[in-house]
């Protein structure tokens, strides 16, 4: 945890009233930026993590040692050139890399919060980052841009700030959690309590750590960020390290130790209950329903511009969810742009090596930041 | 860049709000965006073009205009343009009907079958005719529903449209196409621009 003592954060005077109703103040922000920001202050893009991100965007991430989970989308000469743009990231809250979130301490009980920590949605972390604005100086960013979870934090964010930026980019998500998407995350969460360790969320007072439950809930959720087509290319029926079926119910398969591998270096860097907390912001997540039925609503005042993508095998956030976004821009007369990329890699595609991914991204910034939007 | 781009560009207002249905590589919405300062964006049916359309900084939408259409609300746009790509439609007549209802006028372009080379083709050849305006083989051709300048003219009296201005195209040269001439224009004219209305 002592790398944890670096992280940069913003303590957040000003206080937040949670969709929950409880009000929040006083509570860290942990942030991370790569570039620079220009004079003019024009330059900068805030990024949206997804479900199991962090600030670490890009880089080498200085707790769990490993890249930033979009290192090839942020960087120099990349997609989002940080040789021309700042970027900001922070960890949303409920989080577990520096944020206000369930692994801290509750000031009233001196207790660790665990499942007393308050339930919070994608309009609380939006409303929590909205801060980094005045941090920085900045009065509209040049983009907002996020994938999945990120992608909806995208869409609320031009929802409650339709002035605070020039260009929004959701990518591979939805305006509303299906009862699908709902499903896979309650089996996770249901993991995560079938964990004797997990002990009602209170498992740190104890020093333990549900890992079993977490790493399940991780295995069945990598399931759904892949495509059948890219699974099948990879592993296929492979077996790991032997030559035969064992006939037992060790991993015969290469599939099975893959997954049992992700599993197991997730529980290393993600905390349980913020993965309660996160995938039930996500559950709740519904601009449609906020909006009374109408997405349409959510961006009539808004004069930005609109690039949204999603990819062909994801079976996550399908293309029709992504286009319905589109649709609901284009009834309010929105300058939207809209392009599904080609890729077998499953709802993952926004993560991964897709070259017309990177590129029609790296374009689309390009050229609007040419323009000089107002 | 094709020949009746600027044709198209002299029917269209300054600073109008325009719709390319079939955008392709966004060439005529580059030139339109140079020469009338309009507000434009496209639809294209092929991930390869809203790529292209990206890099050239247009605002594009990657779909099919005979689904994706009905997506807009009505009037939502001054001219709705469908150059050359009504005869690649399984329903011409929905599209035509969804042009005028997205945008208060249209701008369609036709590649005219009428036109004496196809016709010469089919009577001496004996086989589908290829023209440069036309180079697939019956068996490929995107293009399931040809028609000719007189078809068009006929379509909007049988599907109730007005044309507003009709004009031909024949070796670079613009004419306008009226009653009279028609006969001449159906079989000389390589291509019809029709501004057409509700």
């Amino acid at each position: 945890m002592n790398l944890k003592q670096n992280i940069k954060k913003l303590i957040v005077e000003k206080p937040l009233k949670l969709d929950c109703g409880q009000i929040i103040v006083n509570f860290p922000l942990a942030y991370e930026t790569y570039g620079t920001l220009n004079h003019e202050k024009d330059n900068a893009i805030l990024v949206f993590h997804a479900l199991t991100g962090d600030q670490f965007v890009t880089g080498i991430n200085p707790v769990t040692k490993k890249d930033g989970w979009w290192s090839y989308v942020v960087g120099s000469g990349k997609s989002i050139d940080t040789d021309k743009y700042f970027v900001i990231c922070a960890n949303v809250i409920g989080g577990c890399m520096g944020s206000f979130g369930p692994g801290h301490e509750n000031p009233k009980t001196k207790k660790i919060y665990g499942t007393d920590f308050p339930v919070i949605t994608i309009n609380d972390m939006v409303n929590a980052q909205i801060n980094l604005l005045d941090f920085f100086g900045i009065k509209k960013l040049f983009s907002v841009v996020g994938g999945s979870m990120g992608g909806m934090q995208v869409l609320q964010f031009i929802s409650n700030f339709p002035d605070k930026t020039k260009t929004v980019i959701p990518i591979a998500c939805t305006s509303s959690h299906s009862a699908q998407n709902i499903a896979f995350n309650e089996l996770g969460r249901q993991a995560i309590a079938a964990d004797h360790n997990w002990l009602d969320g209170n498992y740190n007072s104890k020093n333990i750590l549900p890992d079993k439950g977490l790493a399940v809930a991780r295995m069945a959720a990598h399931i759904t960020y892949l495509s059948k087509k890219g699974l099948q290319e990879k592993f296929g029926r492979k077996l790991q390290e032997r030559d035969d079926l064992k006939f037992g119910f060790d991993a015969d398969f290469q599939i099975e130790s893959y997954l049992r591998y992700q599993g197991s270096v997730f529980v290393d860097r993600f905390d349980a209950n913020s993965y309660l907390y996160i995938t039930r912001a996500m559950d709740y997540f519904d601009l449609v329903k906020q909006f009374n039925g109408n997405l349409s609503e959510a961006f009539k005042n808004t004069k930005a511009k609109f690039f949204i993508i999603s990819f062909t095998s994801d079976w996550l956030y399908p293309t029709q969810e992504n286009k319905d976004i589109v649709i609901a821009l284009n009834a309010v007369g929105a300058n939207v742009g809209f392009v599904e990329i080609e890729s077998d890699k499953g709802h993952d595609s926004f993560l991964l090596n897709v070259p017309d991914f990177l590129k029609a991204l790296k374009n689309f910034l390009d050229k609007s930041y040419a323009e000089k939007l107002s | 860049m094709k020949p009746e781009y600027k044709i198209i560009s002299d029917l269209i207002e300054k600073n109008a709000k325009v719709l390319d249905v079939g955008c392709d590589d966004g060439t005529l919405m580059e030139f339109l965006k140079i020469n009338k300062d309009v507000n434009i964006r496209g639809i294209e049916i092929s991930k390869e073009k809203v790529q292209t359309c990206i890099a050239k900084g247009l605002t594009v939408i990657e779909g099919n205009a005979e689904l994706d259409l009905k997506q807009f609300p009505n009037d939502s746009f001054e001219y709705v343009v469908l150059g050359q790509t009504l005869q690649a439609f399984i329903n011409p007549e929905i599209v035509i009907k969804e042009l005028l209802r997205v945008g208060n006028r249209a701008i369609v372009t036709i590649p005219n079958f009428g036109h004496w080379k196809v016709r010469l083709s089919l009577l001496f050849k004996g086989t589908m005719p290829i023209t440069s305006s036309l180079p697939h083989d019956w068996y490929n051709t995107p293009n399931i529903h040809m028609c000719t300048i007189k078809d068009f003219v006929r379509f909007s009296k049988i599907i109730n449209f007005k044309i507003f201005k009709s004009l031909a195209l024949i070796n670079q040269n613009v004419s306008d196409i009226n009653n009279s001439n028609l006969i001449f224009k159906n079989l000389f004219g390589e291509l019809g621009i029709f501004l057409i209305e509700k």
